[in-house]
Order: structure tokens, then sequence, then C-alpha cells
């Protein structure tokens, strides 16, 4: 905000978001979505736009658009239409892309954005509409043409439109942020960018504070990383600014972002192309949903991210920090309530889960899913440090084992290997009068003042015990026994 | 509504058609033709007629989620006027 009064300008962003649905098959055809095959080995008649082909709906899609109207709190269209936008581009090779115009499956809604600076923005939704993908233009294969693979025409999309009342990049990368979670949490998506299951296009003007009409935007495409888009938005912001303030005139255009470059260059002029010449889908018959249909849909959508971020800090106590880390995605979220019902102490395992078990997952660059212990081995381990069997110093040690498969069952593990913790004083006594005549010196050191000693002779009895001892009770203990007068 | 010359130049652009100069005034004049029809039909009064999306009195049926498509790719690509690589070989289209 500050930055913007400087400026004198301010920044109007609205973001469409392409969202890959995870279905096995395509909207219109039965031809496989799997990602990475040989090129065009999915690609059916239905999706290469054949002569004399019909187009059939994937039931599929209707509940995750469902899911997802449900989760921004949209009106649900119960009757949906598909329409043509007319376009001529080899990587769409019926000359038209099926999508929903008038009539979308998703109407409004809204999302509560959590912004970096603990301020949370709601962001209005225009409408979300199902259509499908286009294909893949190849430019760099050969020399003078273009080759286009199929297998991604007809993959199911869910195109998520904001209103334009993002304010900065910031802002927006939030938005984004927060659909992709939502989208994760409801299954709707796998939401991996890196294979173009989540695509953002970002529309972009600027105008001077206080004027009421917004300014030309232009629209960047396809930005496919979090980073990529609030790079691509401050460079275009820059850009649009530097191109006023000299007296220009921003054009309305498509533009793409280079990372390796790190700018915004034009794509395509839209001047002829703006013309879509939208109608209805002839070969579509609108699709009915009922009020049961929605509501089998609502009872089966998790907890959604907001409402179970605000549990975990009212009802685990965690800190807001914990709360919205461990809220961040769903696997993520029911591992953690796994471990800390198992554990009975869910700070604990919010710890555990944070610092040990991610530290781990990243080390080996696995994700939640991939854990090599679960949330219930890990809860068992947490309830013998709650419950002083075992001391958090063995209990790493035991992380490590059950991480290593060398360990399968906690408790079986702790008596295998001794690895309960002594906290029996007529265990330790001996042990702590054995060191203290070892150590003379230092008992006598310590009786004249150096209290910084009691550090030493608890580390020893630690040593002598393998590090089994409750650490706290030996401090108590080594420390009363030093008190007494020497023998 | 009458459609001048540059309008069905730029639809016909649109719709990558090629209309010969020599043909362009007859598809002005069958196009107004049809335009007239659409006029006439614009005098009914259709106040509180919920929009028709279909005229069939009937919705979609659905299909499952199912892959059905076997690759066909070799059979496609047999008709295709060029395909390398298991791609489809277009003129080059530079963005």
């Amino acid at each position: 905000m500050t930055e913007q009064a400087e400026s004198g300008w301010e920044t109007v962003i609205g973001l469409e978001i392409h969202v890959q649905l995870n279905t096995r098959s395509k909207i219109f055809s039965g031809a496989s979505t799997q990602f990475g095959a040989e090129p065009n080995s999915q690609a059916c008649a239905i999706d290469l736009g054949m002569p004399g082909v019909l187009p059939v709906v994937n039931a599929a899609v209707f509940p995750k658009a469902v899911a997802f109207g449900l989760g921004v709190g949209a009106e649900i269209g119960m009757t949906s239409v598909f329409d043509r936008k007319n376009y001529f581009y080899p990587d769409l090779p019926k000359g038209y892309q099926i999508t929903q115009m008038d009539y979308p499956i998703v109407r409004g809604g809204k999302v509560d954005v959590l912004l970096p600076s603990g301020i949370t923005k709601t962001v209005r939704l225009t409408r979300a509409h199902l259509e499908e993908d286009a294909g893949k233009s190849l430019h760099e294969e050969f020399q003078g043409a273009t080759g286009i693979d199929l297998n991604r025409a007809g993959t199911p999309l869910l195109e998520i439109v904001s209103e334009p009342e993002m304010s900065s990049a910031v802002e927006a990368v939030a938005y984004a942020r927060t659909i992709h979670q939502l989208v994760t949490y409801l299954d709707v998506s796998d939401g991996d960018m890196s294979q173009g299951s989540f695509r953002c296009d970002a529309n972009v003007s600027v105008r001077r504070i206080g004027t009421p009409d917004l300014g030309t935007r232009t629209e960047t495409k396809n930005v496919n990383s979090f980073r990529f888009l609030e790079r691509a938005i401050d460079f275009e912001v820059a850009r649009q600014i530097q191109i006023l303030e000299g007296g220009g005139r921003i054009i309305q255009e498509t533009r793409l972002y280079d990372p390796d470059k790190d700018e915004t260059r034009p794509m395509r002029s839209k001047e002829t192309a703006t013309d879509y010449r939208y109608f209805p889908e002839p070969d579509l018959l609108p699709v009915v949903i009922n009020e049961k249909f929605v509501a089998d849909v609502r009872a089966t959508m998790p907890e959604l991210p907001a409402a179970r971020r605000q549990r975990f800090e009212s009802q685990f106590k965690l800190s807001n920090d914990d709360a919205t880390f461990l809220s961040s995605s769903l696997p993520l979220a029911k591992y953690f309530e796994q471990a800390g019902q198992t554990a009975e102490d869910f700070r604990l395992a919010a710890n555990w889960v944070r610092v040990e078990l991610l530290g781990m997952l990243n080390k080996q660059g696995l994700d939640i899913g991939e854990s090599l212990i679960s949330a219930t081995q890990l809860g068992e381990l947490l309830r013998r440090i709650k419950d002083g069997t075992i001391s958090g110093k063995i209990g790493k040690s035991i992380f490590d084992a059950l991480w290593a498969g060398d360990a399968t069952s906690v408790d079986e593990y702790i008596e295998s290997h001794g690895l309960r913790q002594v906290s029996d004083s007529d265990t330790l006594t001996p042990i702590i009068e054995k060191i203290i005549n070892d150590n003379t010196q230092q008992a006598e050191q310590y009786r004249s003042g150096k209290t910084k000693l009691l550090g030493f002779f608890v580390g020893q009895v630690m040593k002598e015990t393998g590090g089994k001892a409750n650490p706290q009770q030996v401090n108590d203990l080594v420390k009363t026994a030093l008190d007494q007068a020497p023998p | 509504m009458k459609v001048s010359k540059e309008v069905v130049e730029q639809v016909a652009e649109l719709s990558q058609l090629n209309i010969p100069e020599n043909e362009i005034n007859d598809v002005i004049e069958s196009l107004n033709q049809v335009l007239a029809l659409v006029e006439e039909m614009q005098s009914v009064d259709t106040t509180d007629v919920p929009v028709m999306a279909n005229p069939l009195d009937a919705t979609q049926t659905l299909r499952a989620d199912k892959v059905t498509e076997p690759d066909q790719r070799g059979r496609f690509q047999e008709i295709a006027p060029d395909a390398r690589d298991g791609l489809y070989v277009v003129p080059r289209v530079v963005e």
C-alpha cells in the first residue's frame, strides 16, 4: 500500500486459473489423460476432431466442479450449458473449444486469502466453468514446421475466474495459493504445476490513484509457478507504469512470461481474434443436476483448510504458524492429527512432525505420503516420550530406527534394546556417588562456588547410563549429592 | 440489419474462408436474405419466455469416467498429410 502511495499508481489484478481435473479419461472422450505418454498415443478420433464424431460428457467432472463451487460458497448452476468458442489454431483441430459461456457450473463465490502480512483479504470469484484443454504445439522440433501433440486435447479443465480485486503480485500469489490448496484438498486436481495441472493467466492494469476507470489491461498467459507469477506481475506493473509515465499508451494484448529473461513479451494480437463467436454447442444437451446430487457432493467434502487451521488453533492450542503450516495440505493435516491423537499430545506431535519428520522428508526429497514412518508409529513414539518411558534423545534414535526399518513396534523396540528411561533413584544414586568419588577435584571446585560444573556431572551420569537416565531427575539427584558435605 | 462488404470480409477471415472477389456480392445478398428472416422473427414478443439452450426437451446423459479408447495413432497418422516422430506436422505457426 505504502509503496503504491509513493509511486502514485494503483495496480489492479484479476486471475484466470486453469485447473486440470484429475479424471482418468477426457471430458468428451474415453481417451486416457495420463501424463507423459508417447505423443498422440492418447488422442482419439473425438480429440482429433474427426468428421462425424460426437462428444460424450464424462460424469466425473460434475462432482468435482460442484465440490469447488461449494468450497467457495458459490451458486451451483443446476442447469449448465456447453458452448463453442471458435478460433483457428493447429492445437485445436475442431476449430472450436467446447466451454461454458452463459450458464457455467459455478457462479460467483469468494475465498478468504491469508496474506503474508497476517491480514485476511476476501477475493470474489466471477465464475468457474468446465472446458476442454487444447493440444501442445512444438515449434522447435522441425525446421520451418510445427509439431502437434494432441494428448492433452480434451483434458477436462475448470477455469476459475476472479474479480479484478487484487492490488499486488503478493496478493495475487496468495490468492492463487489459496485456490491451489482448495482444489488439492477437495481432490478436484492433483495441482501438479510442473505437469501443467494448475496454470495462471494474470490480467494486469495500472491506474493513477483516485482514477475511477480501470486502465487498459494486458493478459500474461500460462504462468505455471507461483514464483513466476509474482515476477511476471511485478515486471508487467513496472513496464506499464514506465510506459504511462513516459506519455505512452498500453496496448491490450496477450503476453508471455519468459522466466529465463525475467520479462513478459507480446504473444499474439487479439485484434482480429477477439471475436470468438460463441454459440451453444449443438452436439450437447444441457446438463441438469438436482439438490440431492449437490447434497451428496457436500457430504463427501473434507473439512476445508481455513476451518481446519482455526480448529488446530482452538482445539489443539497450536500457534498460528504451526496451525497454518500443518493445515496446508490434506495429507499433512491428516498425518499430524493421527500422530497427535495416538500420542495424546498435539503440540508435541506438531513439533515432531515439523522438525523431525519434515526435516527427514526434505533431506530425502520425499512427500508426506511417502514417509517411511506411519502417523500411528510416530504417535506411539511420542506417547512414550510424553509418559516418561523414554527420553527425547532416545526418542530421536528410535525415530531413526523406525525410518531405517530396524524397528516396527515402538514398545517392542524399547524393551528389546533396553531403552526404558531410568528414573529409579535406587539405580541412579550409586552411579552418581561413584562419579563424584572418581572426580573429587571437580566436586571440590563445585562446592567452592563453580556451580557450572553441575553440567559436567550430569553429562557423566548420562554417559554412564547410555542416555537412558531421566535428565531432570539426574540433575536433581546430582545437585543434592554434591550439596551434601564431603564424606 | 444489413451486412456490409467489410463485415463479410472480416467474418470470412475469422472463419478462414476464401471468398473470391466476384462472388462477394452474391454472398452479401444471401446473407442479407437470411438476416431479413431473422429480423422478421424478432418481431415476435418473447417477454417472459426463458432462453432455450437446446430445442430438444431432454438433458444430457453422461458416461462413466473410464478409459475406453485404445491407442490408434498409427491409423490416424497414416491418413495425416504429414506426421513425424509421433507428431502431426503443420506449416509453422509462430506466436
